[in-house]
């Protein structure tokens, strides 16, 4: 077989989630009756897996299509093409998981049974929580939608998930309301609400960069915690380097809409391979007076990925650009090296 | 600035979003200001502008400009300040840009308010120049503001900050909602200019990497007090006040050695009701009874500064604040 990203994972290796060649476009809107004027490719033929409880981190700058691909994980979006195959772990959690289904064909119960093993955690704290709603509501309704326990049971497992988060004493916190609360506790509550119903996955949007210094560390550490507590695997969705060098075991970097590169998140950061790896971390700012950075080797700007080339995409910026890469299609993301993936001729 | 002082009337009561911060900023200086949210960063930059919502109130201190008393001069005469000697870039470049208008009118725009050239013609070289100066095509001026990406509009909210020559930029986050290949070249744009027009900078900023690499001085703020000041590579190296030291090792780093952060426990306090004694005790690791009860002295090391009773150096010692 093939070799495909991800294969290399050591400790993760019973597949949870595999995505394969997943696309998604959006129409450009043209005049009101009219066709679109074209197609934002924001995620463009991407391939990856994640093993069970394992933390892959997705990052790239604005628009590079991370997001979405976050989204198409937790179906919030149907992709254009490509699949998303779930292993849908056994409730009692003894038997074996099941072979993977492809998430586009579920239905009926097996449709909320994905939607409850797979969570989504939005960036902004703020945004996400109806501000009418206590804490308690705001966690209990996942369980409601999903039918788990009476009502008495839930008020016993909206607490014991407050105090796993760390909102202690639960009872003081159980019937306030959001705007009662600060960032960090909010963020604390968002993640109540994805582990109230012990998902197998949790897409984590940003989960940190709206907070402060102080709370986003609070927050790492409580993510990482419950994800070896709880066995959930994570894909960590940041534009920041060094946030996901904490959070992550392994980190794929996407640009316009391609994973570019993808491996074990130390190596990566140590000895990126592809050109634009190694521009983006030459820009990351070391908090060390000490350090002295060379500017990144890239030029120009990120381009919308409207009906982009079919070459490279990452062509017009790359310091190493030949013509080949000119005049071959999109270099496919290929094993340079045992468990480390790169889509670059000049690798 | 000896002293200032600022209070925010409520709805929940006095707020006391500055309490007797004293600094003093060199020619040519790049001086970082770093702390959470709310600890006052801003409310101190709006002081210095004198740009303070109505329910602000001074409460006390003093900053002077070459010597000359900025808080008691009259309106008009503030008005003269502002722009010329002191100007400030904000953090949404695209809200403090206008939609409608051109971006190189709106830089044409600050120049004629303040009367800096004496006719159009020289007005529109100079924005062609300041342009030119921050990295943008002159042609640029033609476009409007959505026509242009974050950094790009970023650009122009700090050529319009350099447009009348000011001694002082203030730059508040000025880099916080860009990418960080964005980020880097705006940054060293920043500094070269800062270089080459012998400018000063405020670096306002929630991000230790930037302070690192752009400052030359850092002040680190707690609940509206400058609770630490320093050379910028003697405050790493070696912090004195605890609050300093736990900012440094909570924030993540993508080279060197992978060490473990460390995170502060509790929230920043509610300055409404500021805890007693030093506002950091209820999450300092090393607080004792002393720092409850009694506000902490100022403390220091050879030019480095901190207002804590159990310095992290021993060797720190007590020091006139004035």
């Amino acid at each position: 077989m093939m070799p495909r990203p991800g294969d290399a994972a050591v400790t993760h290796d019973l597949p949870l989630v595999e995505v394969d060649g997943l696309v998604k476009h959006f129409p450009v809107a043209g005049n009101v009756f009219r066709k679109p004027s074209g197609f934002v490719h924001a995620v463009d033929g991407v391939s990856f897996r994640i093993g069970r409880g394992e933390s892959l981190g997705l990052v790239g700058e604005s628009g590079c299509g991370k997001t979405t691909v976050g989204k198409l994980l937790v179906k919030l979006l149907e992709p254009t093409a490509g699949s998303i195959s779930f292993c849908f772990a056994d409730a009692s959690g003894d038997e074996a998981p099941s072979e993977p289904v492809d998430a586009a064909t579920l239905t009926g119960g097996r449709l909320r049974d994905f939607r409850r093993q797979v969570q989504l955690i939005f960036q902004d704290p703020y945004g996400s929580m109806n501000p009418r709603r206590t804490i308690y509501d705001t966690i209990a309704e996942p369980l409601a939608v999903q039918r788990i326990g009476n009502a008495l049971d839930r008020v016993d497992r909206v607490a014991e998930i407050l105090t796993l988060v760390g909102l202690t004493p639960a009872s003081s916190f159980l019937f306030r309301y959001p705007h009662e609360l600060s960032g960090g506790q909010r963020q604390r509550v968002a993640i109540a609400r994805a582990l109230v119903l012990e998902p197998s996955l949790v897409v984590a949007d940003e989960p940190t960069s709206m907070l402060d210094v102080s709370s986003r560390t609070g927050i790492m550490s409580l993510m990482e915690q419950l994800a070896r507590g709880l066995d959930v695997a994570y894909l960590y969705i940041t534009h920041d380097l060094a946030v996901a060098r904490y959070m992550c075991d392994r980190i794929a970097v996407m640009y316009m809409g391609k994973i570019v590169e993808l491996a074990e998140t130390e190596e990566l950061l140590r000895h990126p391979l592809h050109p634009y790896t190694r521009a983006l971390l030459s820009a990351v700012p070391v908090p060390d007076p000490e350090h002295r950075r060379d500017p990144p080797a890239i030029s120009g700007e990120v381009a919308a990925p409207v009906d982009p080339p079919p070459r490279c995409r990452f062509y017009e910026r790359c310091p190493q650009a030949t013509s080949t890469c000119e005049s071959s299609p999109h270099p496919p993301l290929e094993e340079k090296a045992p468990g480390r993936f790169a889509a670059c001729y000049e690798v | 600035m000896t002293g200032l002082g600022l209070r925010y009337s409520t709805r929940q009561g006095e707020v006391r979003a500055l309490r007797d911060v004293s600094f003093d900023l060199a020619r040519g200086e790049a001086l970082g200001l770093v702390g959470e949210s709310g600890c006052g960063k801003t409310s101190l930059a709006k002081s210095l502008m004198r740009l303070l919502p109505d329910n602000a109130r001074p409460a006390g201190g003093e900053v002077l400009l070459d010597g000359e008393g900025l808080l008691s001069l009259p309106e008009e005469e503030m008005r003269r300040v502002r722009w010329r000697r002191i100007s400030l870039v904000f953090q949404a470049a695209m809200n403090s840009l206008d939609p409608v208008y051109r971006v190189g009118q709106q830089v044409l725009e600050a120049i004629e308010a303040h009367g800096v050239e004496e006719t159009v013609a020289s007005a529109r070289a100079r924005v062609a120049r300041l342009f030119r100066l921050v990295g943008l095509d002159p042609r640029v001026m033609e476009r409007y503001p959505h026509e242009l990406s974050g950094g790009m509009r970023q650009r122009v909210v700090i050529a319009m900050a350099l447009s009348c020559d000011p001694d002082i930029v203030i730059a508040d986050e000025p880099t916080t909602a860009l990418d960080v290949i964005v980020q880097d070249r705006i940054l060293r744009e920043l500094k070269a200019i800062q270089g080459q027009l012998g400018i000063s900078i405020i670096y306002i900023t929630h991000d230790m990497a930037v302070v690192a690499e752009v400052t030359d001085r850092v002040g680190v703020m707690y609940a509206g007090r400058l609770v630490e000041l320093g050379e910028t590579a003697a405050v790493f190296r070696s912090p004195l006040h605890p609050y300093t030291e736990a900012l440094m090792s909570s924030f993540p780093s993508v080279s060197g050695e992978k060490r473990r952060l460390a995170s502060l426990s509790g929230e920043p306090p509610d300055l409404a009701d500021p805890p007693s004694g030093c506002a950091f005790h209820p999450r300092c690791a090393y607080a004792t009874a002393l720092c409850r009860e009694q506000s902490p002295p100022r403390v220091g090391r050879g030019g480095q500064w901190a207002e804590c009773w159990h310095p992290l150096d021993p060797a720190a010692v007590p020091v006139d604040p004035a």
